[in-house]
């Protein structure tokens, strides 16, 4: 049985009242920088974008990676020396890093899909943190420095991203790709053949399907996605660094997926949200943030497993149940 | 001086007796998590951070307690034993039967708070730990000098892995584990009490960590970091080893050390990850790792 078991939802149609209520969140989005600190709130789209890109492998294939970082880190430096060594323009780097997050994808998926459930886990751990030492070595990440004063330039050669505003809408932008590009593929008929593989795999074999392909691809589709959140981090921040490469990282994006809840669209994003407005208020505190994260894993695993949103999900359902 | 392959024979000797020492730490670690994942089917990703809390145990009541060494070597497992112990009834016991993954999750949250606090008390730097007085300088092989308490640890890591290994393969406690790895509902109806046994295991299996935690720390600094930093690469010798057997997992521990020991000298650039890319090569020829069995 797969972690996403719980969200065993029929297919959602695109209804109206679904499309309501994603233009509204589309409308509130364009005006949030006008409200709140466009810093902050393009740090959580690219987390939203990096977490929503991991739970399409936990939550709809079943496989928890514990490496993610390598692809949203290795992406952030992929197009932090696009941008600033080789002066290409921001989205071509961008691009660049999710092309080389995908290659990356490739080689650890390739090799993590031997096993499975936890030793997938150690594996793509194993394989990231190697990511990370060699990121520590080779000379273009800079080592401990990192890749510093990354240009933002101009989109497309027109457009200032040097302009808040500018970056934020850009970044929005990338995010609402990215989460369609998901939404697409949860929703087409290779997304069902990876829920039938989360739910049973040796059934999902006998029935003809190459499953070890199913997965690869799977793979291969969160680590470019993952690298499509890092590449956008390093324009917005204008650095990468070996904190993005680190397991600690990985565990992070964990976090932001499980208390949001696995297996569910928007959970991911509300997770970032929640992990990242957390992270930016104990900043000014004393309070160690490693130790509140480590309670939240526990409060999360012991009490509620389905998430914010998966709980909120189930409630709603067990209601209309009674009222019917 | 003499040399092996271009490299002056004490260097060559002296990485090997280190890889020795990196090697009975793995081996002692990915014992320990093969025993525990062998019956809670529980990856213990806490694992890292008993190893370090075992050094810190040795190192605070040296310092508060002026217990010294000896003692500590006792007392430090029983303390972490005693705290695994109730992590396992108040919290690990509730996650049988569910999805393993979860038992991952719960550990790794146990494992940032205990290095987050200690990393919050003491900073991240090390603490330095003295070796006991019988056990400093040290020792003319006649190919090289060896520092007697390495020579120590090599020999009481050997010796409490093979201790392990005969605890579970020759006594009635080691059947009872074996029989209920198996067949956990059956061995419950012949009135074995398997909750408490899940409890033991863990105990024990923590305690091995703070064992080689109090062995390490007048190796490594005391520091909170000294656990997840290891727990990883001891995560790829489980991959290689397997877990389907102890003396596997043992093997496998000594062998890499050794070999990332070797790598050191002839190419030092790689050492950091010759482990990972030694995985990588028998996920490719023999995923089930070289001593595991397909499940």
């Amino acid at each position: 049985m797969a972690v996403g078991t719980q969200y065993l939802a029929e297919q959602p149609k695109l209804r109206t009242s679904s499309m309501v209520i994603g233009a509204v969140v589309v409308a509130a989005l364009m005006a949030a920088p006008f409200f709140f600190y466009p810093v902050l709130l393009m740090s959580i789209l690219c987390f939203a974008l990096f977490a929503c890109a991991f739970n399409l492998l936990i939550g709809y294939v079943g496989l928890l990676s514990f490496g993610h970082a390598a692809f949203f880190g290795g992406a952030a430096y992929f197009t932090a020396h696009a941008a600033k060594v080789w002066g290409w323009e921001p989205l071509t780097s961008i691009l660049l890093g999710m092309a080389g997050a995908a290659a990356m994808g490739f080689v650890i998926g390739f090799l993590a899909i031997r096993r499975q459930g936890i030793y997938f886990a150690m594996i793509t751990l194993a394989l990231s943190q190697m990511f990370a030492f060699i990121c520590l070595q080779v000379p273009f990440t800079h080592g401990e420095d990192g890749i510093q004063g990354v240009p933002r330039g101009h989109l497309l050669g027109i457009i200032d991203l040097n302009q808040p505003l500018a970056m934020y809408y850009v970044t929005l932008a990338i995010f609402l790709f990215g989460f369609f590009a998901i939404w697409r593929i949860v929703h087409s008929p290779f997304g069902n053949i990876l829920k039938a593989i989360r739910e049973n795999e040796r059934r999902a074999i006998s029935l003809g399907y190459r499953v070890d392909r199913y997965k690869l691809g799977a793979f291969v589709m969160s680590a470019a996605l993952a690298g499509l959140a890092g590449g956008t981090k390093a324009i917005v921040f204008q650095f990468a660094t070996l904190t993005d490469v680190q397991w600690q990282m990985s565990g992070e994006v964990i976090l932001m997926t499980l208390l949001g809840g696995i297996g569910t669209l928007i959970g991911p994003i509300v997770g970032a949200g929640f992990v990242i407005a957390l992270q930016n208020y104990l900043a000014a505190s004393d309070f160690p943030v490693t130790v509140l994260i480590g309670i939240i894993f526990v409060v999360c695993v012991l009490l509620f497993r389905r998430g914010i949103v998966g709980e909120i999900m189930e409630l709603t359902k067990r209601k209309s149940k009674q009222s019917a | 001086m003499s040399t092996i392959f271009g490299v002056p024979a004490p260097a060559l000797y002296g990485q090997i007796l280190i890889g020795l020492i990196n090697g009975s730490f793995y081996a002692m670690l990915s014992l320990g998590l093969a025993v525990i994942f062998g019956l809670l089917r529980i990856i213990n990703f806490a694992h890292g951070a008993q190893y370090m809390l075992g050094a810190f145990a040795a190192y605070l009541l040296l310092s508060y307690a002026g217990i010294g060494y000896w003692l500590a070597l006792v007392l430090a497992p029983l303390i972490v034993g005693a705290v695994a112990v109730v992590i396992e009834r108040t919290m690990l016991s509730r996650l049988y039967g569910i999805d393993p993954l979860y038992g991952l999750l719960l550990t790794f949250g146990l494992a940032l708070i205990l290095e987050g606090a200690f990393r919050y008390w003491f900073g991240a730097a090390g603490q330095p730990y003295a070796a006991p007085a019988q056990l400093t300088g040290a020792l003319n092989l006649g190919f090289m000098f060896m520092p007697i308490y390495r020579g120590w640890v090599v020999v009481a890591s050997l010796v409490i892995c093979l201790g392990t290994w005969l605890l579970i393969e020759k006594t009635r406690l080691g059947a009872y584990l074996r029989a209920a790895t198996e067949n956990a509902t059956l061995v419950q109806a012949f009135g074995v009490n398997v909750p408490l046994l899940l409890t033991l295991t863990y105990g024990l299996g923590a305690a091995l960590a703070a064992l080689a935690g109090v062995l390490a720390a007048p190796i490594y600094q005391v520091s909170p970091l000294m656990g997840s930093n290891l727990i990883i690469i001891v995560f790829a010798v489980v991959v290689v080893g397997g877990m389907g057997s102890i003396l596997g997992a043992i093997v496998t521990g000594y062998v890499l050390g050794v070999l990332e020991g070797l790598t050191k000298v002839f190419y030092p650039e790689a050492s950091s990850i010759v482990i990972f890319v030694i995985m990588a090569i028998v996920l490719l020829v023999r995923p089930a790792g070289l001593f595991g069995r397909e499940e």
